[in-house]
Order: structure tokens, then C-alpha cells, then sequence
């Protein structure tokens, strides 16, 4: 989108410096610049916001060592007496005929099919937009980035309508296929390529009689690592966190994933003739969150590097 | 979009030399599912949309009759009301949260950099669902924060629940979500500016705010477009956090809270699938109208 908005202001900015009179030269002035001072003051008013992120996480871990009982007893942000986050584990994937585990299972599947699918597609397509002319490529470009605006819940009623004529609702298909497309990754797949191969890389490795795929495994493949890494990144967080999708597509709680499973969990309590089950609710949000929390702090160096090109581009 | 074109044309020319249908083998199969999944349910909810079906007489042919009536209902012009509401207040504090929070870490003058960048950005890995669900809690008065606070101090604080403050809560929770992701994004921007405008604005005699005013912010504009647009269409998405809260605030939540939940229970608990397209489509045509106005007009702020 935006592609030139970052970079138009600031090019002409630096070429307009050298003309100014008077100045002495940089380098002088870096090596006698001290250390940037630390600022308690900013930290501090800083902090706020840290907190308002940390605050509702820790409440979550804090929570999830509580028995039902405990849960109205105790105070939010502090443990109540019987440490229950064992049993609470226990629990979350003996109840209801361990389906928990099942949802989990269930997600991972949605998750490595889909996410993974989705990345192979982009990673493909950005490459192919990058590095190739073809005809139709604007009309690519144009339908595909348009497609970023359609909002995609917009779209959901009719593919719903669409797979119940093909027979496809109420099976992974119907969460697999819709999630195999991820137009924003597209679109940082092809600002990564164009950036990160070299034309003349790709020129030589046809001069030696490669074929088309031969150097894209071969040369680009190599060079995507941190792109596609990003785009993994966010496609597994599209389909982990999906929703709206599996909920109008499935019925049968079989094929739920967790998003889905725990809202059911959640509204169990609302509904007459079943017990509530909060501590299962909190401890099973706990565990759901925790592999993805792993995944961005064990992944950050190749993430903000993918995504600080994104955003360079856009 | 627009200018998405404009980036490819110097492209496309630059290679006309080879045009071949090579390319295709890497766009093929991403355009192939691309068409089942976004341009065949798009068509057939056109197709949708210009008819209706009636118990009595099956499905006929109405032509623009479901638009005629989507226009002119007050349930449609309510939920779009409450996000445009959400839109105007929940985006620019976000937003203004986010840029604050980069330009902080963005500064160097903060103890343990890299913990806040990393912290701040962590709830962008929980799910919607969970986000809502942790907060619904929060904001309940059985074992909820704000019932902990009550019973502690003696208070009567608003229950974050009721009609009149729930939108705000949404408000919360969805800048909780998004707040970290927005500001990686124009953190990443800040750090790909060169450092010599900054020791140059300092010879200038320029102090901190101004470099700020003068330097960062006009070359964070590409990235606050970005930004503002995808508020723009997940805000008129909003459906995740209401249809979970649905369960907290039963009769405060209606069925056309906002345009998603309204088209969803159109078509799910009404059957009414035909004029549900309709909403939809209407929805999509304001987003994209608005995504492209606040585009040409950043655009045109650029130059």
C-alpha cells in the first residue's frame, strides 16, 4: 500500500543538509557525542503502559492456581490459600471425555495445515510478483491488495453458504481451505523478495541452465528465511486465534478448535443445568496463550527483522 | 491500492523485455485458492443479495430492493453508529499510545529497552477469544477486579458492563490487543531513520521535542497510513469481543450491536441470508470507501 510514504519525506530532507553553511564536519561531532543519558522520568511513564500489558497476563497466571472455590474467595491479583494449578491442569484435559485435548489437537492440525499452506502460497506468489513479468501481473496487484480492505467476516456468510452446497461444512476443510490465503502476506512476501534477492543472482543461476524451480529452491529459497518466518509467524497467529470462522462452519464440537471450545466452556455456566467451570475457562486460556507467547520470544530476532521491512516498504 | 499500481508499473517496464507466463507457475496457486476464497464468495454474495426469498413464493428476482432497504434500516444505521463511534474514539487513543510508547523506546533514554518493546508487544499474541474472556472476567462482579475493588475500599465503581459503558470496555480490550502491534510498527520505523538527521538537527540546535515534531514524526507517516487504515477495517469488523461478551451482558448486547454481529445473525439465527449479504456487502463498499479516502488523502499529505 502506502509504499512511498516513509521515504518521500525524509530523501529530500538529507540531500538538502550538505547545502547548509557553517556546520562542522559529522564525524567530529559522533565521536565527541556523549552516551544518550537514561531518563528515570520516562521510564517510569513508560511503565504505565507496561503494566496495563503485563497486569491482565499476570492476573491470568495468577488465577489459573485457583480452584473454583477459590476463585470468589481470594483477591484477583494474589493467590488464594490451596495452591490448585495441577489439579486445574489435570482437570482441563480429563473433563468432558478429555476434549480438551482433542480442541488442542484439533488446532494444531488447522494450524500446521493451514498456517503452513498459507506461507508455502505466499511465499511463491510473492516471489513470482517480485521477480518475474507477466501478463496480468497489475490486474494481480490490484485484486489482491483491494482484497486486504474486503473485510473478511464480510465474506464468511457467503463462503459459509457456498461450502454447505459442496458438502464441506462441518469438516477441517472448512477451516483449512479459507485459511490457506493471506493477502497480507502476500503483500510482505513481495517487498521482502524484491528487497532481498538480487536480480543478477537469479540471471546467473538461468545462465547455468537451472530451471524456474531449481532456483527458486536453490538461490531465493535461502535468501527468504527471515520473510518467510514472519509470515509464518502472523498466519499462525491468524488461525490459532481464528473464530468467527469455525463458528459458523462447525457444529459438531469434534472438530472445534480451542477458541471455540473455551467460549463453549465459558457459556456452559450461563446456560441452566450445567456447572460452572471458571478455573477450567482461565487454566485452559493459560495453556492455549502459552505456546504462542513461546514462539514470539523464542522467533524475535527473525520477526522484527521481517517486519521492520514490511513496514520500511509501507 | 492505488499506489500500489503506481509501485508496479516501474517493475513491470523494467523487465518488459522477458514478459512471459513463467511468472504464473509462482502466482498460480495462490491466485487459484485466492479466487474460491475471495472472489467466488464476493460474486456469489452479489448474486445473493439481489434476491429474496419469502415463505410463501420461493425466491424471486428484486433487484437493488434489499439495498433499498439495508439504507433505510434503523438497525443497520445503529450498528454502524456504534462502530463509527468506536472508530473515532478507540483508534486515535490506541494509536496515540502506540506512537508514545515507540517513541519512548525509539529515544534510548529507557532503562531495559529491550523488556519494554517485547512486554508491550506481548498481547498481540493473545487470541481475541482469551483477550475477552480474561477481561470479561476482570470487569465481572463475582470474582472480578472490579468487585475485589469494591469490596476492599467500599466503593460502588460503574460496572464496566452496563449499556452505558460497555463500548468502552470493547474500547479496552481492543486497544490492549492492538496497542503493542502498532507500536512495533512505527518502532520500526523510527529505527530505519538515519542517525545523522538527528546529529545534524542537534548541531541545528534542535532539542528533543523538536526533532521529534520536525524528524520522526513526518517520516512516520507511510507507517501511521498503515496503521490507520487496518484500525479502520477492524473496527468496522469488531464481532469477536461482543459475540464472546454476549454471555456477560446478555441484554445490553443486541443483535445488531455492530454491522458483523447484525449480518451474522441475519443470516444464523433469521435465515435471512439474502438480505444478510446485503449487509454485508453494504459494509464492505463504506470500509473500502473509507480505507481509500483516508489513503489518497495521506497520500496527498505526503507530496
Amino acid at each position: 500500500m502506502a509504499t512511498t510514504g516513509t521515504t518521500t519525506p525524509t530523501a529530500p530532507r538529507t540531500r538538502s543538509r550538505p547545502d547548509r553553511p557553517g556546520r562542522r564536519p559529522l564525524i567530529v561531532r559522533r565521536q565527541a557525542s556523549p552516551r544518550r543519558r537514561r531518563s528515570p522520568l520516562l521510564t517510569a511513564m513508560t511503565s504505565i503502559v507496561l503494566l496495563y500489558s503485563l497486569v491482565p497476563l499476570l492476573w491470568l497466571v495468577i488465577n489459573a492456581t485457583k480452584s473454583q472455590e477459590g476463585l470468589f474467595h481470594s483477591f484477583g491479583l494474589w493467590f488464594s490459600g490451596d495452591f490448585a494449578l495441577w489439579s486445574n491442569i489435570r482437570q482441563t484435559f480429563t473433563y468432558d471425555g478429555g476434549i480438551f485435548g482433542r480442541w488442542l489437537l484439533n488446532t494444531l492440525l488447522y494450524v500446521v495445515v493451514g498456517a503452513g499452506g498459507a506461507t508455502v502460497l505466499a511465499t511463491l506468489g510473492g516471489y513470482g510478483l517480485a521477480k518475474f513479468a507477466f501478463p496480468g501481473k497489475r490486474l494481480v496487484f490490484v485484486v489482491v491488495l483491494g482484497a486486504v480492505a474486503v473485510p473478511t467476516t464480510a465474506l464468511a456468510v457467503p463462503t459459509f453458504l457456498m461450502f454447505a452446497r459442496l458438502g464441506l461444512t462441518d469438516t477441517p476443510w472448512a477451516i483449512i481451505i479459507p485459511s490457506l490465503v493471506s493477502p497480507f502476506g502476500l503483500y510482505l512476501m513481495w517487498t521482502f523478495a524484491t528487497e532481498a534477492i538480487p536480480r543478477e543472482l537469479l540471471e546467473s543461476a538461468r545462465v547455468d541452465g537451472a530451471g524456474e524451480f531449481r532456483t527458486f529452491f536453490s538461490v531465493a529459497l535461502p535468501l527468504l528465511g527471515p520473510g518467510i518466518v514472519t509470515v509464518l509467524l502472523f498466519t499462525v497467529v491468524a488461525t490459532w486465534n481464528n473464530y468467527f470462522l469455525p463458528l459458523i462452519m462447525l457444529k459438531n464440537p469434534d472438530w472445534y478448535p480451542l477458541t471455540l471450545g473455551l467460549d463453549r466452556w465459558n457459556a456452559q455456566a450461563h446456560t441452566a443445568g450445567a456447572a460452572a467451570v471458571f478455573n477450567l475457562v482461565i487454566t485452559g486460556s493459560l495453556l492455549m496463550i502459552l505456546p504462542l507467547i513461546a514462539a514470539f520470544l523464542l522467533l524475535q530476532r527473525y520477526w522484527q527483522s521481517g517486519l521492520a521491512a514490511g513496514s520500511v516498504k509501507g | 491500492m492505488a499506489e500500489a499500481q503506481a509501485v508496479a508499473t516501474p517493475q513491470v517496464r523494467r523487465s518488459a523485455g522477458r514478459r512471459s507466463w513463467r511468472g504464473w507457475q509462482f502466482v498460480g496457486p495462490f491466485m487459484a485458492v485466492f479466487t474460491l476464497v475471495f472472489l467466488a464468495p464476493i460474486g456469489y454474495s452479489i448474486y445473493l443479495s439481489l434476491f429474496q426469498t419469502k415463505l410463501i413464493g420461493g425466491t424471486s428476482f428484486v433487484g437493488v430492493d434489499n439495498y433499498r432497504t439495508a439504507l433505510s434500516d434503523p438497525q443497520f444505521w445503529s450498528s454502524f453508529g456504534r462502530v463509527a463511534l468506536f472508530l473515532a474514539v478507540q483508534v486515535p487513543i490506541m494509536l496515540c499510545i502506540a506512537l508514545l510508547v515507540a517513541l519512548a523506546i525509539d529515544s534510548g533514554r529507557l532503562y531495559g529497552k529491550a523488556f519494554f518493546r517485547v512486554s508491550v508487544f506481548l498481547p498481540y499474541a493473545v487470541p481475541a477469544v482469551v483477550a475477552t474472556l480474561m477481561w470479561g472476567f476482570m470487569y465481572g462482579s463475582q470474582f472480578g477486579l472490579i468487585g475485589d475493588i469494591n469490596d476492599a475500599f467500599g466503593l460502588s465503581l460503574p460496572d464496566p458492563l452496563s449499556a452505558r459503558l460497555l463500548l468502552a470496555s470493547i474500547g479496552n480490550i481492543v486497544t490492549w490487543e492492538f496497542a503493542g502491534y502498532n507500536m512495533l510498527i512505527f518502532y520500526s520505523a523510527l529505527k530505519v531513520i538515519p542517525t545523522s538527521l538527528y546529529e545534524a538537527a542537534e548541531i541545528d540546535g534542535a532539542g528533543q521535542l523538536r526533532i521529534v515534531w520536525a524528524i520522526k514524526i513526518p517520516a512516520l507517516r507511510g507507517a501511521l497510513l498503515i496503521a490507520t487504515i487496518f484500525s479502520i477495517i477492524g473496527s468496522f469488523q469488531l464481532f469477536t469481543e461482543p459475540a464472546i461478551l454476549k454471555h456477560l451482558a446478555l441484554n445490553v448486547i443486541t443483535t445488531y450491536y455492530t454491522p458483523n454481529y447484525y449480518a451474522y445473525q441475519l443470516s444464523f439465527s433469521g435465515q435471512q441470508q439474502n438480505y444478510s449479504a446485503t449487509v454485508a456487502i453494504v459494509m464492505g463498499v463504506i470500509t473500502m470507501v473509507i480505507a481509500y479516502l483516508v489513503q489518497v488523502r495521506g497520500a496527498r499529505k505526503a507530496v
